[in-house]
């Protein structure tokens, strides 16, 4: 009798944790085991790829360890976007390092002026269910798609890059379950800055996102990549999103139509958290300097002076992101006491922006367009900050001395914020220009 | 194998260490120039840490050992960050929590950061600290630690002294308890 009940029970049990999240289900088919919480798995990896300031740590690693070929070479990539062009001879000569060694290897490099890595990733390589490791934190980009994407230190992606596979501790997921529609003047930017709030910079930390909920039907791709890019400012591994409808069309957009295939957790998974976010009541929000998580309601910090105003990046350097900005700035000013930056996340999405006269837009309003790539972000060019200036910027990261100055404050905020704020020189809420 | 043990003592940081602050982007340029890079070291936020470190190994008295509040290492991929930590001369990291990658990149680099509740010791605390078994003694309070496991092919990275040479011995992962 006893033993009955106890089999009964543990059924139950069992039952209950056959229900995989989306971390789990893409583990369990890379990895080819049944892939839980908490354990550690070997698995394959479909696209491994560095970037100029890590790429080179990266072959140096790979040539120590005495590998002479790449496991997969039509899926690795070398990107050259974070110095782009170069503004130092050392930095030249690293792309040229990499311009060899992906000669000598036969693998595909995106040369300076193509764009930044997650952008190209998203447009030309990410499928639903792939494993993508890439030597920059915020690979965690193309988890938009449905992949298992996450960033890696250089000498994990040489070994990926030579054996073709990684290792991965198996994420317990938090669930965000969205609901309602954004109002008026509020973008995916605003939710993954209030989301961030909320969590804390380390909340997450070692955790997958998975992203759920009525509101993803309406929610682009170009948002979800908004989303998914800045999972890792929570501390998440990966910040992952169902493959659906949005999905598909995007891929068929991009080509690859062939590579879909829908993807979403289990019913029965298992939520270390489910944190509920009822889009209809956000507002436009604004992270301020140093800290990521330290976010308050745009309204709240209006009126901060600011000399620069930054559109790009991996975060918010899309089409739609240059369209907000576009419609609020035509035939408008930037302040003149106000740098406004623009940089285009790759050049299809300078072409079409040229081609719908965004460009046009914003240069007559003011705006310096510089080249597809990381740009002003991470303060090695294009952009830094001089003792005591404040810039808005559409990016991911407002660390102290992150765009290149540590006596600089870095506030981070969506497009419509930043066009806004361009214009009064000032932090703006954006509604006051719709 | 034996415990790899270690002793030195603690320079104490604060909470949310950024990749930035340890070695900001504006040194890009230097990331194929490793000896140069780790000059900067920590040189915005704590501009005398690799003058503490240097005076420290001077006395003979231990290694450096870098005991920080949470979220050690938060932000950029960028191994350069526990390179240039392990350069500086620090022997180890306690840490209440860090950021996922640095955490993977420090291992592979050989740097050992262990999780434990740094708020018990002191800045210049004497610490005995062994790697393996997870246990820190901090001889100047007297007290004892003990930290969070990590999984064990970890460890193994560990014990061969970062990730380059152990696929240098078993040229692949290799199962590991």
């Amino acid at each position: 009798m006893l033993l009955i009940i106890a089999e009964g029970t543990i059924k139950i049990v069992k039952q209950l944790r056959m229900g995989k999240t989306l971390a789990e289900k893409i583990l369990s088919l890379k990895s080819g085991g049944d892939a839980q919480a908490g354990d550690v798995v070997i698995s394959d990896v479909d696209l491994a790829f560095v970037q100029d300031t890590t790429g080179p740590l990266a072959i140096r690693q790979f040539k120590e360890s005495g590998f002479q070929a790449l496991a997969k070479p039509q899926q690795t990539m070398m990107f050259l976007d974070h110095a782009a062009p170069s503004p130092a001879q050392q930095l030249s000569n690293d792309h040229i390092l990499l311009r060899r060694f992906a000669g000598e290897m036969g693998c595909r490099i995106y040369d300076v002026g193509e764009g930044i890595c997650h952008q190209l990733v998203a447009e030309n390589f990410a499928n639903p269910g792939d494993i993508i490791v890439g030597a920059d934190s915020h690979t965690v980009t193309a988890g938009a798609l449905g992949a298992f994407a996450t960033g890696m230190g250089s000498s994990d992606v040489a070994v990926a890059l030579a054996l073709g596979k990684t290792w991965f501790r198996v994420p317990e997921s938090f669930q965000i379950e969205l609901s309602g529609a954004f109002p008026r003047g509020v973008y995916a930017k605003d939710l993954v800055l209030y989301l961030i709030g909320q969590i804390g910079a380390d909340g997450a930390n070692y955790k997958a996102l998975e992203f759920g909920g009525r509101a993803l039907a309406r929610m682009t791709m170009s948002q979800r990549l908004t989303i998914a890019n800045m999972a890792v400012e929570a501390g998440a591994k990966v910040g992952l999103f169902p493959a659906d409808k949005v999905t598909w069309n995007f891929l068929r957009e991009h080509g690859r139509g062939d590579k879909y295939k829908p993807l979403s957790a289990d019913a029965g998974a298992n939520y270390e958290q489910v944190i509920l976010v009822n889009l209809d009541q956000l507002l436009p929000m604004v992270s301020l300097p140093h800290a990521v998580d330290n976010v308050r309601p745009a309204a709240q910090v209006k009126g901060v002076k600011i000399q620069q105003a930054f559109i790009g990046t991996c975060t918010n350097g899309r089409l739609e992101d240059l369209a907000v900005a576009a419609d609020i700035l035509k035939g408008r000013k930037s302040h003149p006491g106000t740098r406004l930056l623009i940089a285009p996340a790759s050049r299809q999405v300078l072409i079409r922006a040229i081609e719908k006269g965004y460009i046009r837009s914003l240069i007559e309003a003011g705006a310096i367009v510089l080249p597809p790539g990381c740009s002003a972000c991470l303060g090695l060019h294009q952009g830094v900050l001089g003792d005591g200036e404040v810039c808005l910027s559409t990016a991911n990261r407002n660390f102290r001395g992150r765009m290149g100055n540590p006596e600089a404050m870095i506030y981070l905020a969506s497009p419509a914020t930043a066009a806004a704020s361009a214009i009064k020189g000032e932090i703006t809420d954006p509604r006051e220009f719709m | 194998m034996s415990d790899l043990m270690l002793k030195g003592r603690a320079i104490k940081l604060g909470d949310n260490i950024s990749t930035d602050d340890i070695i900001p982007g504006r040194f890009a340029h230097l990331r194929s120039n490793l000896p140069e890079l780790a000059k900067h070291v920590l040189e915005d936020g704590a501009p005398d840490f690799a003058s503490k470190v240097k005076a420290l190994s001077a006395t003979g008295e231990g290694k450096a050992i870098l005991v920080v509040g949470k979220n050690l290492g938060l932000g950029s991929s960028r191994e350069h960050a526990p390179v240039v930590v392990k350069m500086s001369g620090v022997a180890a990291i306690l840490a209440k929590s860090a950021a996922r990658i640095f955490f993977r990149n420090a291992i592979n680099q050989g740097l050992p950061v262990l999780l434990c509740d740094t708020d018990k010791i002191g800045d210049g605390d004497e610490l005995e600290i062994n790697v393996t078994g997870g246990k820190i003694a901090d001889l100047t309070s007297g007290i004892t630690l003990s930290c969070g496991k990590m999984p064990a092919i970890m460890s193994a990275i560990l014990g061969e002294g970062g990730l380059i040479p152990y696929i240098q011995k078993y040229k692949d992962f290799v199962a590991t308890g």
